[in-house]
């Protein structure tokens, strides 16, 4: 070696990146989320190359009944109009996976810039700004959610979904504001963001480069965990017919097909139930993993 | 013409037990390369004073209510924001208590320090580093180019406050405020950073502020010292006179209460302590706040706020007996 070594430095969140890997129950739950967000991914182009059938692909044949049980051409078998259900489920899959992802983004942005904002400035516009989080917060959520599909959706199955990630992220990001700020105003008065004042940093770029990456580790687990539940959210919408709609589906909304065929068709439900639940585990389980490793000296025992 | 000239200023804390007044008519100059000491115990002002120059008060609850704070002809309390954020970091550095918690524990050290002087002298980041590198070798961080990658946690106590001293020091200020720089960091460390600040301060001709409750470290660095006391200015005198002959019996007390081991009580295994305790900010004494302490009190102490007594050309004390005190202080080293 000519060049001299460069000591590049550990960061505390490169330390908490070597602690979550090693945590058994978290890295479980990453190769079950990225095996299944890839099944996901490429899934349903796969499935078309070797069988031919697609998500929405109705088979015209007038047999009474279309859904049959899982075998070599259909591995879990075909829904009520005889659709291939491991495609849907696959779709499904895609779709909650979205959702999820996509809301929890919307609810990031809006909770961090948010939260950052009242807690930094402080005094009357903090107050006015959390009493605003508060009157939001005492609305019944899935009210609004309900209202705002009622009254805008159903026009084009994507407009529903657009419209979904939208309205779940509308509702999540309040309890993010809440975390950010008070991770602010706990960090505004260390001496760190006092000296960054005292050479002149100007206040957005203290926001921006000082307060905010310091919120990070909670942010991230609460982001973690949030996905799940807006997962669920979606869920339980197209479970009520109100989320995605057909020949879209996500797994909610196959369930809620499946539900109504239990006693005769059972893996109309099994299967799309299945792959949810294993999804929701294993994000719970990266999730409770990151807090583990951002904060290592709260860690149960 | 003096670098610095505070006058009269005041600056108060609304709490829910009353208006603390933090800090209350100090008035103090500061000549170009000189060092001013500022002394007192916990509370005494002498941060708040500092942070009052900087415009640093968090507000609310705080607020400079009067006075002047004037450097290089201008009044810094009277600049708009955008004036003040280019003399902070720029034209007076600022060092603080505790190295652990001054840095961000989320950046490299190097981008900490770029970012100084990419913001007050136009760097490019190239140039930034290269500055960084010079300013960490010039404090004696061994092995600087390689080591600046580094984050804070990595640092020991010692080579943090070295980073804060590069970094306050990196635009070359006029003045540097050193609010109790080695107050959390161990003996040896102490000295060092001490000597490092001395040779500094020589090497880029910078005026200091140096906050401390040790008088030993003032005893060394300071060329005119300021004793503060509930808010307030109590002695000013050249750091010669003022551990020589103290014109003020607070000043006494807090020389007595350095262990000597010359000394005959402590020999025997005495220390000597200030009586009672410093009084409530939001409830100061009518007269003279320490008269509840000062074993000189009389009645006048307590009715009445003791005056400004010029005891010598360039030594003041606020007392009712400053001369007295004075004239004993003499009469002790003969």
């Amino acid at each position: 070696m000519s060049t001299p070594e460069l000591i590049a430095g550990n960061s505390l969140f490169h330390q908490a990146m070597r602690r979550l890997v090693r945590n058994r129950l978290a890295v479980f739950g990453m190769v079950i989320v990225g095996i299944i967000a890839l099944a996901a991914i490429f899934g349903p182009a796969i499935i078309f190359r070797a069988t031919g059938y697609t998500y929405d692909y109705i088979p015209a044949d007038s047999n009474l009944v279309k859904s049959f049980a899982p075998s070599w051409m259909h591995p879990m078998g075909t829904d009520n109009e005889g659709r291939d259900l491991l495609a849907r489920v696959l779709l499904g899959g895609r779709i909650s996976l979205m959702v999820g992802i996509i809301s929890t983004v919307v609810s990031l942005l809006i909770g961090v810039a948010y939260g950052a904002t009242a807690g930094y400035a402080g005094g009357k516009l903090d107050e006015l700004m959390m009493r605003i989080v508060d009157v939001l917060f005492a609305i019944p959520y899935m009210m609004v959610v309900i209202v705002l599909l009622a009254l805008f959706g159903r026009h084009t199955a994507l407009g529903q979904l657009f419209l979904l990630f939208i309205a779940l992220g509308a509702v999540s990001w309040l309890t993010m504001a809440r975390i950010v700020r008070g991770q602010v105003i706990s960090l505004k008065n260390q001496e760190f963001i006092l000296a960054a004042r005292a050479t002149g940093v100007p206040k957005w770029k203290i926001v921006l480069r000082h307060l905010v990456p310091n919120t990070l580790g909670p942010v991230i687990v609460y982001a973690t965990l949030e996905v799940p539940a807006v997962m669920l959210l979606e869920a339980f919408l197209s479970f009520l017919g109100l989320g995605v709609q057909a020949p879209l589906a996500s797994w909610g909304s196959l369930a809620s097909e499946g539900i109504q065929n239990i006693a005769v068709f059972p893996w109309q439900l099994i299967f799309p139930g299945v792959t949810m639940a294993l999804t929701l585990f294993s994000l719970n389980f990266i999730g409770d993993g990151l807090r583990d490793a951002l904060d290592p000296q709260t860690k149960r025992s | 013409m003096s670098l610095l000239s505070v006058r009269n200023l005041r600056t108060h804390f609304d709490t829910d037990g009353g208006i603390v007044k933090a800090v209350d008519d100090v008035s103090f100059d500061l000549e170009p390369g000189k060092t001013l000491g500022i002394v007192g115990e916990s509370g005494s002002g002498k941060s708040v004073t500092n942070l009052s120059i900087m415009r640093l008060i968090p507000s609310p609850p705080g607020r400079i209510v009067s006075g002047q704070v004037i450097f290089g002809e201008k009044d810094l309390l009277k600049l708009p924001t955008e004036e003040i954020r280019k003399v902070r970091g720029k034209r007076i550095g600022m060092i603080f208590q505790d190295p652990m918690s001054s840095l961000n524990p989320f950046m490299r050290i190097s981008r900490q320090l770029m970012e100084v002087t990419e913001l007050h002298m136009g760097h490019s980041s190239k140039q930034a580093r290269e500055h960084a590198v010079n300013m960490l070798q010039l404090v004696g961080i061994p092995d600087a180019a390689a080591r600046m990658d580094s984050y804070p946690h990595e640092f020991s106590g010692g080579m943090r406050q070295r980073v804060m001293i590069a970094m306050a020091l990196s635009c070359r200020p006029e003045l540097l405020i050193a609010d109790e720089p080695t107050t959390a960091l161990d003996v040896t460390i102490q000295a060092q950073i001490l000597e490092l600040i001395k040779k500094i301060k020589a090497e880029i001709q910078t005026s200091v502020i140096l906050i401390t409750h040790d008088l030993g470290v003032v005893a060394g660095m300071a060329d005119t010292i300021i004793v503060m006391y509930a808010g307030k200015v109590f002695e000013r005198a050249s750091a010669m006179d003022l551990f020589d002959r103290p014109a003020n019996p607070y000043t006494k007390g807090l020389l007595m209460s350095v262990p000597d081991p010359l000394r005959e009580s402590t020999a025997r295994g005495e220390l000597y302590q200030i009586p009672g305790l410093p009084p409530d900010p939001a409830n100061l004494p009518a007269g003279c706040p320490f008269a509840p302490r000062c074993d000189k009190a009389a009645d006048i102490c307590r009715r009445e706020f003791p005056p400004m007594v010029q005891v010598a050309p360039s030594h003041e004390s606020l007392c009712h007996f400053a001369k007295e005190v004075y004239g004993e202080s003499a009469h002790l080293h003969s």
